[in-house]
């Protein structure tokens, strides 16, 4: 009998065991019990992908799982490696990390009846999120990407003002035009390759552009899939989406969709680059240098729209458009230093942001729910980790050294390199990016920091707050200071997709 | 041209699409956006339909004590993958529905730009 590799199971186990608790926690009435299964689930299969990790590290591989019984080119396929495995740990630590620090917004902001179901969403789309990643199959990543359009929907839509439920409303139709896109673009692939399976498209297309049939069909193909994803991540003429999303919905919301769900999104796009179109007909047909410059207006123009607001949850959304076009830039670059430093910053800015939201949400409700900057005048003395955490943060996305944020903009300036022309006006935008980054982090840090003048009444930090903060601070130090075996992981993973 | 009269059911998808496409991108009102949606979504699925069927071959059912040949079906996966994209069109659509009468019953209004306004207005 053939030895059977318990590892392997990993990819389905992970994705499995967040539907089926996303299938069983609508039978619990109780918010709280629901919150408690999916924080179980979710640190399985941070534990599972752990473990992953550990196996294809040591045996420097990757692997493809048969769904079924199925063998290619006819059945369903997962495929991981060190990257999908990095990222799945990432995903769980943060997902664990911010459903223990923003499990007081969820049940001040949702109606107690129906926080069971806030976590029948989580479930659904961090099930969705791994699916995107572990997937080897395209039609399978469109079916999880509208899985995991709905369930974001929901979690933004979960605090039931109007004003949320237009914010959702417009994330989206913006999203469904972007999977319209994906998916017309798929099926004109498939109309083409004859194939679904990410290796065998590759095959097809590899053989096809090296006849040079189909070549413009191709191009439209292409254009459509990666416009698509992109759209949907938020890409620059489309980020206004968070501006309006992002405020409307409880913290905790908020830093899973910035910190995850546009990253998951990103990470498709760089799966498609690889797996299914080579990268080198990607630069061939210069799709990086049209990523490259939404990517550099999108880290000027996100940040300028920071810089002019006085809201702060608008001030992180805004950030957050900016941080995207950060790794479309790494992305555009179209090398393998700046994939390395793109691949780097989807781990540094999930750490980062997902803390910046729940610091925020934390600042807000020790001054009385206002957001206004202003307002938040001397809250870090009431809240005093999430004070710490926002300016951590903050440092984080200016670029100091010794944090996560220092160490990706190190990378993306030293990937300039191999691409000389690219080079002078990159570094020119990450220095103005990062000079406006400081001009509006540092007044809202001096803000929050400024002495208290009179009293008032306010609710005490809950404990798991302080905790899911705390170890989001202890990472974005860790990931700022022993990066380098974290490059080495991904370096290794980009090599083996 | 006689490329076109051969892929008339592609081609027809395709300027469907861009009806869709263009409906859900610049439509103000919010039903006819919806509709737009399920236009394009639609489209896809006379694509695909289109693309799976070979004409004068049936689907690949095999009644017992016949003999079957690959030269008597039709390709069975793009069927597949429009019922799947079908569930998922449907969803959707439903979900979105839910989300523009939620909106209506509070704004009294189908214009999005109206309703991001008076939503703007209420978040100061």
């Amino acid at each position: 009998m053939e030895h059977v590799n318990y590892i392997h199971n990993i990819p389905f186990a992970s994705i499995f065991l967040t539907m089926f608790g996303g299938i069983i926690t609508p039978l619990f009435r109780n918010g709280k019990v629901a919150q408690k299964i999916n924080f179980v689930i979710v640190c399985l299969v941070g534990i599972l992908s752990m473990i992953l990790l550990g196996s294809v590290w040591k045996n420097q591989e990757s692997f493809t799982f048969m769904m079924g019984h199925f063998p290619a080119p006819w059945g369903n396929e997962l495929h991981a490696g060190p990257l999908e495995a990095l990222m799945a740990l990432t995903f769980s630590f943060v997902m664990a990390t911010t459903m223990l620090g923003g499990a007081k917004f969820i049940q001040n902001d949702i109606l107690a009846e129906k926080q069971n179901l806030y976590f029948v969403m989580i479930n659904l789309l961090f099930g969705s999120m791994l699916a995107l990643i572990y997937t080897n199959d395209i039609f399978t990543a469109y079916v999880f990407l509208e899985i995991n359009t709905i369930a974001s929907c929901a979690i933004i839509m979960a605090k039931g003002t109007g004003e949320s439920i237009a914010a959702t409303l417009h994330y989206l139709i913006i999203c469904l035009l972007g999977s319209g896109l994906f998916l017309i673009g798929i099926s004109l692939l498939y109309s083409i390759t004859g194939h679904l399976l990410m290796p065998n498209i590759q095959q097809s297309i590899i053989r096809l552009t090296t006849s040079g049939e189909y070549a413009f069909p191709f191009a439209v193909v292409i254009g459509m899939i990666i416009i698509g994803i992109s759209i949907k991540s938020a890409v620059f003429p489309f980020h206004f989406m968070l501006a309006s999303a992002h405020p409307a919905a409880t913290p905790a919301s908020s830093s899973i969709l910035s910190g995850l769900v546009l990253k998951s999104f990103i990470f498709l796009n760089i799966k498609m680059f690889y797996c299914v179109f080579t990268i080198d007909l990607i630069r061939s047909l210069r799709i990086t240098n049209v990523l490259f410059l939404f990517g550099l207006i999108g880290m000027v123009v996100g940040s300028v729209s920071a810089l002019k607001e006085t809201r702060i949850k608008h001030m992180l959304a805004y950030s957050s458009a900016a941080q995207i076009g950060y790794l479309y830039m790494g992305i555009g670059l179209g090398n393998h230093e700046g994939m390395v430093a793109a691949c780097f910053h989807i781990l540094a800015h999930a750490a980062t942001k997902a803390m910046l939201f729940l610091c925020a949400g934390g600042l807000m409700s020790v001054s009385g729910g206002k957001d206004g900057i202003h307002d938040l005048r001397g809250a870090a003395h009431k809240n005093l980790i999430a004070g710490i955490g926002f300016t951590v943060g903050g440092l984080s996305m200016v670029g100091v050294p010794l944090t996560a944020g220092f160490v990706s903009k190190l990378y993306f300036a030293s990937a300039t390199i191999y691409s000389p022309q690219k080079m002078l006006i990159t570094l020119l935008t990450l220095a103005v990016s990062m000079i406006l980054n400081a001009m509006y982090f540092i007044p809202s840090a001096i803000a929050i920091w400024s002495p208290i003048e009179k009293k008032t009444e306010y609710a005490k930090p809950s404990r798991r707050m302080e905790l899911g903060i705390g170890i989001f601070i202890l990472t974005n130090f860790l990931l700022g200071i022993f990066y380098k075996p974290i490059i080495d992981m991904i370096e290794l993973g980009i090599h083996l997709l | 041209m006689t490329n076109l009269m051969t892929n008339h059911y592609e081609a027809a998808a395709v300027i469907l699409f861009g009806i869709g496409f263009m409906n859900l991108l610049l439509s103000r009102n919010l039903i006819k956006k919806f509709i737009g949606l399920n236009i394009m979504d639609t489209a896809v699925y006379l694509f695909l339909a289109a693309k799976g069927f070979i004409a004068g071959r049936a689907a690949p059912i095999i009644a017992q004590g016949t003999t079957a040949t690959v030269e008597q079906f039709i390709n069975p996966v793009p069927s597949g993958l429009v019922l799947t994209g079908i569930v998922v069109s449907v969803s959707v659509t439903a979900f979105s529905l839910a989300l523009v009468q939620r909106l209506y019953k509070h704004y009294g209004s189908l214009d999005l730009d109206e309703i991001m306004q008076k939503a703007k207005k209420e978040g100061h």
